[in-house]
């Protein structure tokens, strides 16, 4: 059945279709809708709810949940993320699959909760110590919400690796219809989890290695698993590329306003073209290339001062001049603004 | 006395001549070298606490049922030994991630084994919290006055006066504040059942540590709650002392600075509990329900309509655009619907943009809004100037303000929360409002605003009140509120 939702809502709706067995978190604005629906509908399905003294603490309750092999989940935003990032580098680590949803918010420090995309670095590139990646989902609509919460808790199992969930205040807050089906999740086995069993006992979960030749062998390893994600996992979508000339570029929240300004200039003649990223971990490079290659532009939009746009420039590696507009502090560009940049970016024999 | 095993590597590499539990290793496989032994200095306390931990494991026939988390400190690497489930984790976290574990496995046993920096310095609040909330597992505190694994320096519980290599001048309670009683700390809180300090400084007073660990676990066992059990513990290599020496140190300094005890050991009287029902996943998340959908007579006469409602907080802004979102999708449009949240939202002024569409929509972001309802005069002016030049204003008051610079769009002042005053709730208002809104464009159908509204208002006469706006709003838009000079090619 259809109904009207708010993002934060159809996070946990989307979890609990997913077969999410526990939630471990704490209110920030603006995700605190999420801890609020999770206290509400996770003990009503047998699921654990439980809001911790901090964001330090949810990530390490998640972390041992997942170590007793259950899909378990977190969320906050900016600030609490930053709190976060040692357990997340941890689970990385011991190769613990969970999901963590961050509802983005402005600034650095407290900053304000108005929409930012600025954890893009944060979440996408590490934040945590060492050498790891979390799997990075970045939803543009509240469908998308649920649904790929449902996706990261498939691909942290697949990958024994933490998913992020990286969306903003704006998607988080906002309400639109979710379509949401009901049937029963198929949780895979984890042989390596503890459960305080004699099957289980044998297994440890750990992420210190003392010898070098050991942890080398084990970030090997790791690498191994992200290369296989890397060749497999990427995921984008396309808008008009077909015919464009100039490729506009954006995620989430960016990606709905970039597709109206792709309708707006397409009916003043101007051939623009979306390209959105869907995963932001792995990056859709070859995707991008691809559809960067008959253009003569490209324009990166982001709700930061420029932090996705590095990944567009390695992955196009000088063959396409990349721009960048970016709005920041809860600002958010308006279709008009985006478009006059566009245009204002064009040589006058491309105006023409 | 627990039935000793003696264990001879199968190896014959290392012929072992100690007795030990079966909770052990034969031998220490993840360690990289001198495999049959542990990594403990002589007579470090460790070794003690390890055997009178695997000991009542073995005793109480729990080894396949028990997990261990292991902390950072010395005994990071415990799980070399235990021949259990092992989970390491980080710094001071072990009591939040055993809370995960123990609340996934309920029935199995969780140990959090732990260093004085781990759980009085850099997880205090996670230790405090764990036993606050009556987590039913137990936690082994071993506390040595000092941070051994990282050589010697201050730790939270260091007695006043006592060197180390980041309290060079010893301990100045000025500087560093006193030695932590973590004991005493934890038995001020209710939901502890068991809360006691014990010494490995003698032989007797090992004993006694070897009675409160098993009755730690015997409590868990039973499910009864949280278990503390504090061990006063020698580290010779960091204090610098002959193993009998730091046996002597546990008697002489630490016992009197931290009383052996037991400060707790009482069931908590808890209130009556009535835990939440457990329904149907469907139902839970309200995918089970008849489809809303409403079939319409005729096409919607709009591609697409962008409506910006401000107003004060309180004024039933976002109630107002949740309703015409909703109304949307139950007529089969794509809706969207983005609040002003936050300090905004606090401060008294509230706005959201509610989009409906025959196709997929883009930005929900609206920068010139097809209609306004703007329900205060601020409103008024901060957005009428972006309303789109054939759009529409519905603003709430029966006439403009004087100096207004009207932008050219239809405006119709519609006095609505004057209306709902005297239909008995200023509450309506924004009722009031969608009826003149519904009759002004005949954008979607008043028989949905009834059902959504119907959905939304349990209270009948609250619902007959609505209902009255509605018709309210209506009427007075139809006859009566239109501005002078209204703009032509009205599209709605």
């Amino acid at each position: 059945m259809r109904q009207l939702c708010k993002g934060n809502v159809a996070v946990v709706k989307g979890a609990i279709l997913a077969g999410c067995q526990a939630y471990y978190g704490y209110p920030i604005t603006p995700a605190s809708e999420i801890a609020e629906s999770a206290a509400l509908y996770m003990p009503q399905v047998g699921a654990t709810f439980l809001q911790a003294e901090s964001e330090v603490a949810s990530i390490n309750m998640v972390y041992g949940a997942a170590a007793a092999g259950l899909r378990v989940m977190t969320a906050s935003s900016g600030p609490g993320v930053s709190l976060m990032q040692e357990g997340i580098s941890y689970l990385a680590g011991a190769e613990l699959p969970c999901v963590i949803v961050d509802v983005v918010r402005g600034g650095p420090g407290l900053g304000n909760i108005a929409p930012e995309q600025s954890d893009y670095f944060a979440m996408v590139k590490g934040g945590g110590h060492g050498n790891y990646h979390n799997i990075v989902l970045a939803p543009a609509s509240v469908q998308e919400m649920a649904d790929f919460t449902g996706l990261a808790f498939e691909l942290a199992d697949r990958y024994r690796n933490p998913v992020v969930v990286l969306t903003d205040g704006f998607v988080g807050q906002m309400m639109e219809p979710v379509d949401l089906e009901f049937r029963e999740a198929t949780v895979p086995d984890k042989p390596w989890a503890v459960r305080g069993t004699s099957e289980t006992r044998p297994n440890l979960l750990t992420s210190i290695y003392l010898e070098p030749d050991e942890l080398e062998m084990r970030e090997r390893k790791l690498e191994e698993k992200y290369r296989l994600v890397r060749e497999r996992e990427p995921r984008h979508e396309l808008y008009q590329t077909e015919d464009a000339e100039i490729l506009l570029v954006g995620f989430g929240i960016v990606s709905r306003l970039l597709r109206s300004a792709v309708e707006t200039a397409r009916r003043d003649g101007l051939k623009l073209g979306l390209f959105r990223p869907v995963t932001l971990w792995p990056f859709p490079s070859e995707a991008l290339k691809q559809a960067a290659s008959r253009v003569d532009r490209v324009l990166v939009v982001e709700l930061s001062n420029g932090q996705m746009v590095e990944d567009v420039r390695l992955a196009l590696d000088g063959d396409v001049p990349v721009e960048f507009y970016g709005r920041v502090g809860g600002n958010v560009p308006s279709v008009e603004e985006v478009l006059e940049h566009v245009v204002g970016g064009l040589t006058p024999k491309e105006t023409a | 006395m627990p039935e000793e095993i003696s264990v001879t590597a199968q190896t014959s590499e290392f012929e072992l001549t100690h007795a030990k539990s079966a909770v052990f290793y034969g031998l220490y496989e993840r360690k990289a070298d001198l495999k049959h032994r542990t990594h403990y200095c002589p007579g470090c306390g460790h070794g003690v606490v390890h055997k009178l931990i695997a000991e009542a494991i073995e005793d109480m026939k729990l080894q396949d049922n028990t997990i261990l988390v292991s902390p950072v400190g010395c005994s990071v690497f415990a799980y070399y030994y235990f021949d259990v489930g092992n989970v390491q984790v980080a710094h001071g976290r072990a009591p939040a991630a055993a809370t995960g574990i123990k609340r996934a496995c309920p029935d199995k046993i969780v140990i959090s084994y732990q260093g004085d920096g781990d759980l009085a310095a850099i997880g205090t609040a996670e230790i405090i919290h764990a036993a606050n909330r009556g987590e039913k597992f137990t936690v082994i505190f071993v506390n040595n006055a000092i941070y051994g694994m990282t050589g010697g320096q201050m730790a939270p519980t260091t007695l006043v006066g006592q060197k180390t290599t980041t309290s060079p001048w010893g301990r100045r309670p000025v500087n560093e504040g006193f030695p932590l009683h973590m004991c005493e700390l934890l038995s001020t809180l209710e939901a502890p059942v068991y809360v006691e300090r014990v010494a490995l400084s003698d032989n007797k007073n090992i004993m006694k540590a070897r009675r409160a660990i098993r009755k730690a676990l015997e409590i868990q066992r039973s499910g009864l709650g949280f278990s503390f059990v504090e061990i006063l513990s020698p580290c010779p290599t960091i204090w610098g002392m002959e193993p009998v020496d730091a046996r002597r140190w546990v008697a002489e300094k630490l016992i009197p600075a931290f009383p052996l005890k037991a400060f707790r050991d009482a069931k908590p009287v808890l209130p009556p509990d009535t835990p939440p029902p457990i329904r149907p996943v469907p139902e839970v998340l309200e995918i089970a329900g008849e489809s809303t959908h409403v079939a319409r007579k005729s096409a919607h006469q709009f591609q697409e309509m962008k409506i910006k409602i401000a107003g004060f907080g309180g004024q039933g802004v976002l109630l107002l655009g949740q309703i015409l979102a909703e109304m949307g999708m139950r007529e089969g449009l794509e809706v969207s619907w983005l609040p002003s949240y936050g300090p905004e939202m606090r401060s008294g002024s509230a706005h959201c943009h509610v989009c409906l569409s025959e196709q997929r929509i883009g930005s929900p972001l609206i920068s010139q809004p097809d209609v306004l309802i703007a329900m205060n005069e601020i409103s008024l002016r901060k957005f009428a100037p972006s309303v789109s030049p054939s759009g529409l204003i519905l603003y709430n008051s029966n006439t403009l303000p004087a100096d207004f610079e009207a932008p050219p769009a239809h405006i119709a002042c519609v006095p609505a929360s004057q209306i709902a005053d005297m239909l008995g709730s200023a509450k309506v208002a924004n009722m009031v409002l969608l009826g003149a809104l519904l009759e002004a464009t005949g954008s979607m159908s008043p028989e949905t605003a009834k059902r959504v509204i119907a959905d939304k208002v349990k209270r009948v006469e609250l619902l007959e009140m609505n209902e009255k706006a509605l018709e309210t709003g209506a009427q007075y838009v139809d006859k009566e509120a239109w501005a002078e000079a209204q703009p032509d090619g009205f599209p709605y």
